[in-house]
């Protein structure tokens, strides 16, 4: 233990030096931190890592690795049934996200740009607590009101399916957006008032076009959590309705595939691209 | 233009934030009447209204009680985009997504003018404040500096009839402030607007303004030229908030209508203007500004007379600190005209003469 103190002091020591300030108690330096960091980035990343390579082993076994090949994802781009799920996803995954970011984008205008009123924070409780209900709670009791709907109306279709996406999402998009709201100073808006601007032309050239970015970064994060659904969407979606986290689930029953992992690993890549251009519109950009 | 016209009038404004026993008044019962064509300096501590009265003069406030006139007008009933004053922000709040041209001609696309016309004046305002080699700039690709001058230009370019500064040069390093501070008096006599400029800084609110108004706790206490607040303050917060003063006490012998004789700490007697501010035999304070008295043998023409304490050297002048005679400190500052000759040093016997106008009889 004295070894470690004395080896934390000394680094101690440089801190000062180089930054100015004394770090109390350093993480980095207590014993079994390097094991267990490795061991958890190991578990998170491993699997994934093991299913991207073995999306390109040419042979038809998935433990036994022959050669390399592009040969599942050739397979699976002609699969009639993956394109139609694929093409489905994307369909609702970007009404859903239009949607929702609308109408995430009118919450958080409303609950931060007013005067703090009774019933503010119930109102921020309403629109995030979605999020704490079980998924499958949600999924049940949006299947028995459909159903209901479905027999008094007589009408059916995949609106169903869309507008149980477009509600989920709505606090998914709603946080991002909120987010930038609260980091925009409100002098800004003043500043137009100054300058002879309407509370509407206000909105139109400062407020709006300063949340851009929350509001991308929403509808992103929207876009994503749409696609990957599977609970709400296996309860809700219709006859014929298979989105594609629904058919790799039903194909895995049929056995696992390299095409599977093909299929995975080109919807990981989409999921990454998305969450990268979240994160790239939503940085703070340095003043 | 008519010279001595009203820009701005505050009658009786009141402004009570809060409510029951929080209730605090940020203002109370302020009147003020700023002329057209006038660099009008609010002074006084933070904390004390400054910030308040001027966003009721752009609408961003209404008062509890009283009226803002515009011109003459009241201005209750209109929002802050309908008022034609603008402000610089003590932030700047420069629109992050607009370029420096950009953010010049906002006020102006607001206000519907010509497209020729909008030109014409963003590059004139750029112009202005040099700043035309950054007119393509983002706000966050120039210095703090370089966005004063452009917060500075957006306010300016609708050409109101009032300009609000929230002090706006308390974020740039000394040497930026003086630069901006000569430029900021030169704009307001190019431009012939009204500056309300807001500071807790005396010495910039007496080198700029052709009037000042002293604030504290929510109250004007005194309105006048920076000759008139600094040689006459009219009381004890004032004559010490600008500038630096030495209070003595004295007590009023007689009276002769505005003429008093008071009797001093060091037992000699004086006449001087009292006004009606004391009686016979009410005490009275008295303000002398350390570089109107003069050091000298001790003899029949001075008033004090005292021990130096010690001496410390500033370059363009020495100041004296002395133990005077019949109690109290003075403080004593004698220009280097000839060099710094230190005929005195600490504990040496020193008298202590004050040309009669230099002594400001005070309410206390
Ligand atoms: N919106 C507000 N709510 C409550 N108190 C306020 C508000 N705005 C200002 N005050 C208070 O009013 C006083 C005057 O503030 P301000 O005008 O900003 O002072 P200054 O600009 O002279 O530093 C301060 O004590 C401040 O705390
Ligand atoms: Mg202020």
């Amino acid at each position: 233990m004295s070894e470690v103190t004395a080896a934390g002091e000394t680094l101690t020591a440089t801190n000062i030096m180089r930054r100015g300030r004394r770090p109390r108690f350093d993480v980095k330096h207590q014993p079994g931190f390097g094991f267990m960091a490795v061991l958890c980035v190991l578990m998170l990343y491993g699997p994934i890592v093991l299913l991207v390579t073995y999306s390109f082993n040419q042979n038809p076994s998935i433990t036994i690795w022959t050669s390399f090949s592009f040969d599942w994802y050739v397979k699976a781009y002609h699969n009639e049934q993956i394109r139609d799920a694929a093409f489905l996803s994307l369909k609702i995954a970007f009404f859903a996200s239009l949607a929702s970011t609308c109408a995430a984008t009118m919450a958080a205008i409303a609950t931060t740009r007013v005067k703090p009123y009774r019933g503010l924070t119930l109102a921020y409780t309403i629109i995030n607590q979605p999020l704490m209900v079980p998924e499958i709670v949600t999924g049940i009791a949006t299947l028995v009101f459909f159903a209901l709907i479905k027999q008094m109306t007589g009408i059916y279709g995949l609106g169903y399916l869309i507008t149980a996406h477009i509600v989920f999402c709505i606090p998914f998009a709603y946080m991002p957006i909120r987010a930038r709201l609260e980091d925009m100073d409100l002098t800004y808006e003043t500043a137009a008032a100054d300058l002879y601007a309407t509370p509407w032309q206000t909105f139109k050239r400062i407020t709006f076009p300063m949340m851009i970015p929350g509001i991308l970064g929403g509808a992103m994060l929207a876009f994503v959590i749409s696609l990957d659904d599977v609970v709400i969407t296996v309860l809700v979606s219709g006859p014929g309705e298979e989105t594609f986290p629904l058919y790799m689930i039903g194909a895995i029953r049929r056995g696992v595939t390299p095409e599977l992992n093909a299929v995975a690993t080109a919807f990981l890549c989409l999921s990454a691209l998305l969450v990268t251009v979240f994160f790239l519109v939503t940085r703070k950009k340095k003043e | 233009m008519v010279a001595g016209a009203t820009a701005i009038e505050a009658r009786n404004v009141v402004k009570t934030f809060g409510s029951g026993s929080e209730a605090f008044n940020a203002l109370d019962n302020v009147s003020v009447t700023i002329r057209q064509n006038e660099f009008f300096t609010l002074l006084g501590p933070s904390g004390c209204g400054k910030t308040t009265l001027l966003r009721m003069i752009a609408g961003f406030e209404l008062p509890t009680s009283g009226e803002i006139m515009l011109d003459g007008q009241p201005v209750a009933h209109l929002p802050p985009f309908k008022r034609q004053v603008n402000t610089v922000f003590q932030s700047y709040a420069l629109f992050p997504h607009l370029t420096v041209a950009q953010n010049i001609a906002f006020g102006l696309e607001m206000l519907r003018r010509s497209k020729s016309e909008i030109d014409a004046q963003v590059d004139k305002m750029l112009k202005l404040v040099q700043m035309e080699p950054m007119r393509n700039r983002r706000v966050n690709q120039i210095s703090g500096g370089q966005q004063q001058r452009v917060a500075l230009a957006r306010a300016l370019a609708p050409h109101p009839k009032v300009l609000l500064l929230d002090e706006p040069l308390s974020a740039l390093d000394l040497k930026l402030r003086k630069g901006m501070q000569i430029e900021l008096k030169r704009l307001q006599m190019e431009t012939g607007i009204t500056f309300i400029f807001v500071t807790h800084d005396q010495e910039e609110a007496l080198t700029m303004s052709d009037r000042v108004a002293v604030m504290s706790k929510g109250k004007i206490l005194q309105i006048g030229t920076p000759t008139e607040i600094y040689e006459r303050p009219s009381d004890r917060f004032v004559a010490d908030f600008i500038g630096e003063t030495n209070f003595t006490q004295a007590e009023v012998l007689e009276r002769q209508g505005d003429e008093g004789r008071l009797r001093l700490c060091s037992g000699v007697e004086i006449v001087q203007q009292i006004n009606s501010l004391a009686g016979i035999g009410d005490k009275v304070t008295l303000a002398i500004r350390p570089e109107r008295i003069e050091l000298a043998p001790h003899d029949d023409a001075c008033q004090f007379s005292g021990t130096v304490q010690n001496v410390v050297y500033f370059g363009t002048d020495t100041t004296y600190h002395l133990n005077i005679q019949g109690g109290g400190h003075m403080t004593v500052r004698l220009q280097n005209r000839w060099g710094h000759q230190s005929v005195l040093q600490a504990g040496d016997e020193v008298g202590l003469r004050v040309p009669p106008e230099a002594m400001q009889v005070l309410k206390d």
